[in-house]
């Protein structure tokens, strides 16, 4: 069978297997279609919130964007696993005892407050909207790439299963969906990993290789070979730094925050029956999401290495079969500046100029190919990259139909409509989400990747410090939190709008802020958030007695929480 | 249910809990991944150096660890102070 034979069969397996589950696990509650429930077994969770945590981004770039930032791309590896230490012991078994649907309901609840409630449920869907456009291109540019559909009709056929099953099943739906597509994307990353790792040091664990020696005889370690590479051909080497440290403090500390503060991450502890299991069903969720995390920068290195080995000071008319099948592609371009045939693939230091232009997703894409893997294998990493987009896809736009039908309507629109007419509207809603989310697909707002770190920091300056303060402090009241998320939201959205749309010529260490760059100032916006919010709680009357005893009551894990109404 | 004593006690051992693993988190990830990168480089362990392996893997896995830690703890400490969820809470 052909190579897009393959892929035909193992996406369409996959899919099969998707809708299969969906059909058995359709919601008949709002519970259910909120929080499955609160049935959901911990390690389960566990990998459903590691197959929504996991996005496209995740599965496709992230292994090239460290390959070829090298020490840097740290920021990436510690910053998204992080925040899931934070999850466990700072918000995850607290919210879980508070036990309703949402984190707008939390922070409604928590500060007494509609505006509160408002100001969150803004928040949760805009966060959710930048973050899901990029899923939905994800979904695009696998399709188009390996199975040669246009990109707008892969975002269509993807924008048909996640509406088939977020809007028929719901969080339960979603949850069995995920669980299957961890399965999938972890299945399809290992692979080609264990090859590559094989193949460069010989050695059968990526993790190991990685600090292996070369297998070429030479018995040079695999880094000091990329090292030695890299600085000759003037990149600078692989394990130095190149970012400011002040930079890169503040960019990890940012990614751990919002990961801590995304709605979709968040959502999924309510989806447990314990507080006891909201903590554990953390810790397996960062283990799921570190066996691919630890082996991302496994893959970094093997790539960059192959890359450099095979295709740097080659002649143009010798290189191996996979180069000539992915310039079709457009993502490895060569340019003879100055006409010798050979491929100059050189760094800012050097003298010579480059000649060589590489999508940094073509490390994880085209490894099968360089590791010369059998067909099926390629097939498989299609299937990977859109469970991973697809499972990220569906776990957002439940974020945002539960904030329209749940928070905007049952609790501030039209608190006496049926449990009927909340989960229709949850469906509506969910339904409009999936076409405007595949319209920002088709029509990608600037460039995705920018707008993801918008929703990070958006979520560290809003989110996470309003729950923290009232988890941890009795005396934060309405009017601190309510102006500590609008101070933290508007600062960072500002800052990055700044950079990133408004003056993207600016956009570069000189002219930051103390040269933080936009990725990591929501760590600033963080700092504002909290200063403001104790600042204004100060000088404004405290809280109601009974917000003390909510607070009591969610410290510990025995006795049904404040926001309970789900009967089991 | 008002607080007693007895809560704030089980409260205070929670965030000294919370405190302590959040100093290692601190440590390993901002500490050694990133401030004391370079001085950490010049130890090697086979083909890493330290501070770099820190940085892109031995952070990743104490997080892992410090979770369950976590967990362990809590759940011995809610037996202690028998606030541990019963069945018959659901």
């Amino acid at each position: 069978m052909t190579v897009q034979a393959w892929t035909f069969v193992m996406v369409g397996l996959s899919f099969a297997v998707y809708i299969g589950v969906a059909v058995w696990s359709r919601a008949s509650s709002t519970g259910e279609f909120y929080v499955a429930g609160a049935r959901v077994p911990p390690v389960l969770n566990g990998m459903a919130t590691a197959a929504d945590w996991m996005s496209a981004a995740s599965f496709i770039s992230m292994a090239g964007v460290i390959a070829f930032m090298g020490r840097d791309g740290s920021v990436y590896l510690m910053g998204w696993t992080g925040g899931y230490v934070l999850l466990a012991l700072l918000l995850a078994p607290y919210l879980r005892k508070f036990g309703k649907y949402t984190v707008p309901d939390f922070v409604g609840d928590r500060y007494y407050s509609q505006v509160a409630r408002i100001v969150a449920v803004i928040c949760a869907i805009f966060v959710s909207f930048t973050y899901v456009a990029g899923q939905m291109r994800g979904v695009g540019i696998v399709f188009s790439r390996f199975l040669g559909v246009d990109i707008n009709l892969g975002v269509v056929i993807g924008m048909g299963i996640v509406f088939f099953y977020a809007v028929l099943g719901g969080m339960k739906g979603i949850t069995y969906t995920q669980v299957a597509q961890y399965c999938v994307l972890i299945f399809a990353y290992l692979v080609p990993a264990i090859f590559i790792s094989m193949l460069v040091t010989g050695v059968v664990v990526p993790q190991l290789g990685f600090g292996s020696t070369v297998a070429d005889g030479s018995g040079a370690f695999l880094l000091d070979r990329l090292d030695g590479l890299t600085e000759e051909l003037g990149f600078g080497a692989y394990t130095d730094g190149r970012k400011q440290t002040l930079d890169v403090l503040f960019i990890t500390a940012s990614l751990m925050v919002g990961t801590a503060g995304l709605p979709h991450v968040i959502v999924r502890f309510y989806t447990v029956p314990k507080v006891r299991q909201a903590r554990s069903s953390a810790g397996w969720a960062l283990l799921f999401i570190a066996i691919l995390y630890t082996t991302a920068p496994a893959v970094a290195a093997f790539a960059r290495t192959n890359l450099l080995d095979t295709v740097s000071n080659v002649r143009y008319d010798e290189v191996p079969a996979w180069f000539t099948n992915w310039e079709a592609t457009g993502l490895i371009a060569f340019d003879d500046l100055n006409g010798d045939g050979v491929i100059q693939h050189t760094g800012p230091s050097s003298d010579v100029p480059n000649e060589l232009t590489i999508d940094r997703d073509i490390m994880v894409l085209a490894n099968p190919e360089i590791a010369r893997l059998p067909a099926w294998v390629v097939g498989l990493v299609a299937a990977g990259g859109l469970a991973a987009a697809l499972s990220t896809a569906a776990g957002l736009l439940l974020v945002i139909s539960t904030s329209v039908a749940h928070d905007l309507l049952k609790k501030a629109i039209a608190p006496s409509i049926t449990e009927r007419a909340e989960l229709l509207t949850a469906r509506v809603a969910a339904g409009f989400a999936v076409i405007i989310a595949g319209y920002f697909g088709i029509n990608p707002p600037g460039f995705v990747a920018e707008v993801v770190a918008l929703a990070f920091g958006l979520a560290a300056a809003s989110f996470f410090p309003a729950i923290i303060l009232g988890i941890f402090t009795k005396g934060m009241n309405k009017y601190g939190a309510v102006s500590g998320m609008i101070a933290g939201l508007g600062f960072t959205g500002w800052y990055i709008a700044y950079f990133k749309l408004l003056h993207p010529e600016l956009n570069s260490a000189e002219h930051w802020w103390f040269g933080i760059s936009p990725e990591g100032i929501g760590t600033v916006g963080m700092a504002i958030n909290v200063i403001v919010a104790v600042g204004v709680a100060l000088v404004t009357p405290p809280p109601p007695v009974g917000i003390q005893r909510f607070v009591e009551e969610i410290r510990v894990p025995r006795g049904a929480g404040p926001g309970h109404e789900l009967s089991a | 249910m008002h607080e007693s004593g007895y809560q704030r006690a089980y409260w205070r051992r929670n965030l000294t809990y919370v405190a302590v693993l959040l100093a290692v988190w601190f440590t390993v990830s901002y500490g050694f991944g990133i401030l004391l990168v370079d001085r950490l480089n010049t130890i090697r362990i086979a083909g890493f150096q330290l501070g770099f392996w820190f940085a892109q893997q031995g952070s990743i896995y104490v997080f892992v660890a410090l979770i369950f830690i976590y967990v362990r703890l809590m759940n011995r400490l809610d037996r202690e102070f028998e606030l541990d969820e019963s069945e018959s809470d659901r």
